[in-house]
């Protein structure tokens, strides 16, 4: 038998295969084009002036000498371009919620230490920055409050006077009884939960280059955005201009980690100074700006409290957040999406019956946040998950049994949780077994408590969570966002010459979906893989375009890729039967080659393709069809992707510095399309969430100013910081979706700190102290001990 | 600013280039000869994105001024192998999928070429020590430290 008479659902499938990344070689030759590769000529450079302060108004601006630099073409402020823009308004549907107005510029006042204030721009960066030397901005500087306990009070300086408030964002989410949840606890824990600002560092910095074509009459914005098409909507309504004359164009980026996913200042400007000066515009950030001015995450303290029966069943959770939003609400996502996700996804995995969450998003004089991977899981699932341990260890259970008894079962899916999330079914009780076992969990508590005999700090934990994935209209309508999340296009075209370009609206950023969305569609189209060209994150390609966030590129873009493959094979199968003449059940199509079952006739793709388009007479009229197919999917709800998390660290007792010595991940991503991108994508985020808990940290200091200033106060993790990780897959049920995938590329990062996080208390435990605030860095942990000694308590060794 | 006259052998081509004195090494590799592989991470020496090799070791492009390499020799990512042909580290870090966004990647490729060149990378353990000159936002290090752990045993030990 040779192998294309082999039945289909026996033959290899490219989709679950560790094919290597076509993207790699340009990347690896120094030949990729991110934007600030480009420089088209007469290009313009941007350099900008900053607020120094945290909140004040703008009393004059003096640009001295500045145009006496060589090279200096043009100074601006708010006043000179806002006429030729719309601020972007994002929206929500929120009771009470305010949409702060970003324009490119501050306009009146500064809102936080990072804001633009003036732009420079010159025929170089060097001649600009030497321009902005000479630019002197008079402030009246103004009240504010920096800390969001602060800003929540109803008689704190208001950031924003026409939203009568601080707090813009009001939730909560209730269900049962609570109150009497808790009076009929056995056990109740509590703690006041706060994973501090953070900010993603993108390896490549926010890079815009818009360039005019007068010709035209139209821009085209090359820009790091992981959500081209989303900045092309905005920025249409915002410089009123057509899509027809409006192209935003991702090429190449370097990381973005969700923070690169939302419209910035700059990027507005560009494109306006570019159709103002009839030249290129290039604003590329340095680091500092980064720092200071791209969006950041986290920041909600959280005060919560679980209530548990004695036989370690939850029964009950409450949850007050006060979360900073920073200036602004952040275009399109706005100040709801992290502030809100903490509270809804709070519950996490567990069964839960009385819940009340709240939520408070206050105004603060420090950059806007904005997505970052996980949204909000990070925070809640750090919470939850300390509550979970601080629980077990109340009622002496071990934690892998604690959670055994609270995380929802096979049978009962789908799940409805306390905040309304449906979970599909997925490996809940599964990955908690399988980390358990991956990890010899037994063999590691004997291993722990060997150590701290020897007097050593060694602690395990765990983490446990499900995140809600590749989610569809109905899901992505709720939060009355400006955009569509919930659906994906793919548009594929089989040329003349046989060739096959797939487009989509999703934008790699490093995920590798020209791989893997060409993977998918050599299984489903029947095609071989180097014949197909993926194109993604430009706004011309398909009508909706979109971006790459919320772990929907898979899903949705697996799931478009994989409805236009089978229209696209289903027109090849006919023209191919009509000059085979066989019938079209009796014909399949393997590695580009038609055969039928029937007979030895076979034809190419690109025999098909030929007869099609350019051998006229070949296939009449009426029966010729195109070989191209646009099909838009929409999965309308979403999918569970679940995970267990398990690290055991060793804190070194002089340094107080945390080692992990061991990090296990058992999740449940459905289908796999290529187990090399996935476990890469496991390891990305876990050293993401090591970071978080452990190192990275966003400081403003009581004055509003920022303390990291570059990578040498902002740490993130090096090769030396980060363990081996251990991967577990578990393919439960496949989802209900198109191609049975779930989202996972933000998972690590969600279950990384909250495992470290229950390692360190584990391993501070007989100290009596326990981590509340992250990253735990040395001097934190030794505070923990200096109060708990100051308050009486000598440090003892283990037992 | 006095302008200075420099001549620069890059990739084993000689560039003659007149520039200010305080122009980057990085902008003048990126900017004066187009060779835009080299990229710029952070613009202060932390990151190693930028790295190339000047007269056979690993520098910070970004801290080094371009007059200050008049008469020398720079390797660069360009030089390291073709789109087509790529070279051995370049194949190993693809093979092992040692880069996601690629951004920080020919940092990496040039870091470890100098480290393959006097480095002992004996175990895991130096291997990481000795990368953690260069920070990767994307792939968490393991699949690098997998690609560097196979170059190391190809190479056998330093004589």
């Amino acid at each position: 038998m040779t192998d294309h008479q082999h039945p289909a659902e026996l033959r290899p499938k490219m989709v679950g295969t560790r094919v290597k990344r076509t993207e790699d070689p340009r990347l690896l030759a120094g030949m990729g084009q991110y934007v600030d590769d480009m420089s088209p000529a007469g290009t313009l450079h941007v350099a900008l002036r900053r607020s120094d302060q945290p909140h004040a108004r703008i009393l004059k601006i003096d640009v001295g000498e500045a145009f006496s630099v060589p090279g200096v073409v043009a100074i601006y402020d708010i006043s000179d371009i806002e006429g030729e823009i719309k601020p972007a308004i994002p929206t929500s549907r929120l009771p009470g919620y305010y949409a702060t107005p970003n324009w490119p510029l501050a306009r009146g006042k500064v809102r936080y230490v990072g804001e633009p204030v003036v732009a420079v721009v010159a025929e170089s960066r060097y001649a600009a920055e030497d321009a902005l030397e000479h630019i002197n901005i008079q402030y009246d500087p103004l009240p504010f409050a920096i800390r969001q306990v602060d800003a929540v009070k109803d008689d704190a300086p208001l950031l924003h006077e026409e939203a009568g408030t601080n707090t813009i964002i009001r939730r909560e989410f209730k269900r049962g009884d609570v109150d009497a949840a808790f009076e009929e606890a056995a056990v109740i824990v509590k703690g006041r939960f706060r994973m501090t600002r953070k900010t993603a560092v993108a390896m490549e910095n926010r890079s815009y280059l818009a360039e005019w074509d007068g010709r035209k009459q139209s821009l085209t914005l090359h820009t790091s955005s992981g959500s081209p098409g989303i900045i092309r909507d905005v920025l249409s309504s915002c410089l009123d201009l057509p899509g027809t004359r409006l192209r935003v164009v991702a090429p190449d980026v370097g990381g973005s980690f969700g923070a690169k996913g939302s419209l910035y200042p700059e990027e507005m400007l560009v494109c306006v100074l570019a159709r103002k000066l009839k030249r290129p515009v290039k604003f590329i950030s340095d680091r500092l700006e980064d720092l200071s001015a791209t969006s950041q995450a986290f920041d909600e303290l959280i005060e919560a409290e679980l209530a548990v029966t004695s036989n370690g069943m939850l029964i009950g959770l409450k949850a007050d957040v006060i979360g900073d939003v920073g200036a602004y609400s952040i275009y399109p996502w706005t100040a709801a999406l992290e502030t809100v996700q903490v509270v809804s996804f709070l519950p996490g995995p567990y069964r839960m019956e009385h819940y009340r969450g709240r939520i408070r998003g206050v105004l603060t004089p420090k950059p806007p946040t904005g997505p970052y991977r996980g949204v909000g899981r990070p925070s809640s699932t750090f919470a939850m998950e300390r509550l979970v341990e601080m629980a077990a260890r109340e009622l002496n259970m071990d934690p892998v049994e604690f959670r055994r008894k609270n995380l929802v079962r096979a049978e009962e899916f789908p799940y409805r949780t306390a905040s309304g999330i449906i979970w599909d079914k997925s490996a809940f009780q599964e990955c908690l077994e399988g980390a358990c076992e991956k990890a010899d969990y037994a063999a590691l508590v004997r291993q722990r408590d060997a150590a701290r005999r020897e007097g050593r700090w060694v602690g395990i934990g765990l983490a446990s969570y499900a995140e809600l994935t590749g989610i569809g209209s109905r899901i992505s309508v709720a939060p009355g966002m400006p955009i569509n999340t919930g659906t994906e296009t793919s548009k594929i075209e089989i040329d003349a010459t046989g060739a096959i370009t797939a487009s989509f609206g999703i934008s790699s950023h490093g995920q590798g979906l020209e791989t893997t969305l060409a993977q998918v569609i050599v299984d489903e189209l029947g095609c071989k893989l180097e014949d197909i060209q993926v194109r993604h994150g430009d706004s011309a390609l398909v009508p909706m375009s979109s971006g790459t966030y919320a772990s929907r590129s898979a899903v949705l873009g697996g799931g478009a890729a994989t409805l236009a493959a089978r229209v696209v094979k289903g027109k090849v199968l006919r023209a191919a039967a009509f000059l085979m003449e066989q019938n079209v059940d009796d014909l399949d199509i393997r590695d580009g080659i038609i055969a039928s079952r029937q007979s030895n006739l076979t034809m190419t793709l690109k025999e098909v393709a030929s007869a099609v388009y350019t051998q006229m007479g070949r296939i009449p009229r009426e029966q010729r069809e195109d070989l191209t197919a646009s099909e838009t999917y929409d999965p309308y709800l979403g999918t569970a992707c679940s995970s267990t998390h398990l690290a055991m660290v060793e804190i070194d007792p002089e340094t107080y510095g945390v080692e992990i010595r061991r990090y296990v991940v058992a999740e449940d991503c459905g289908k796999i399309i290529n187990p090399m991108i996935v476990d890469g994508q496991v390891h990305g985020a876990v050293a993401q969430g090591i970071g978080a808990a452990l190192l990275e940290e966003i400081i403003h200091d009581d004055n509003g100013q920022a303390v990291a200033a570059s990578l040498a106060d902002y740490l993130v993790p090096v090769a030396g910081t980060v363990p081996n990780i251990s991967i577990v897959h578990i393919e439960a049920d496949l989802p209900n979706n198109v191609g049975g995938f779930r989202g996972m590329g933000e998972g690590g990062t969600i279950g990384a700190p909250a495992a470290i996080a229950n390692a360190v208390s584990d391993a501070l435990a007989h100290l009596g102290v326990s981590v509340e605030t992250l990253p735990i860095t040395p001097e934190r942990i030794f505070q923990l001990l200096r109060d708990k000694a100051l308050a009486g308590q000598p440090i003892q060794t283990p037992t | 600013m006095v302008e200075k006259t420099i001549t620069v052998g890059v990739n084993g081509m000689s560039y003659t280039r007149t520039v200010e004195p305080r122009m980057l090494l990085s902008d003048f590799l990126r900017q004066e000869l187009t060779l835009t592989g080299t990229h710029v991470g952070c613009e202060h020496g932390v990151c190693g994105a930028c790295t190339v090799l000047l007269d056979g070791r690993s520098v910070r492009s970004c801290l080094t001024l371009a007059v200050q390499v008049d008469g020398s020799e720079i390797e660069t990512i360009e030089g390291q192998g073709e789109i087509d042909r790529l070279g051995r580290v370049q194949e190993a870090f693809r093979q092992h999928h040692g880069l996601q966004c690629g951004f920080c990647t020919p940092g990496f490729i040039m870091a470890v070429t100098d480290l393959l060149r006097h480095h002992p990378l004996e175990s895991d353990e130096q291997i990481r020590e000795a990368l953690s000159g260069n920070i990767c936002r994307c792939t968490g290090y393991e699949n690098i430290v997998n690609a560097v752990r196979e170059l190391a045993r190809e190479r056998g030990p330093l004589t």
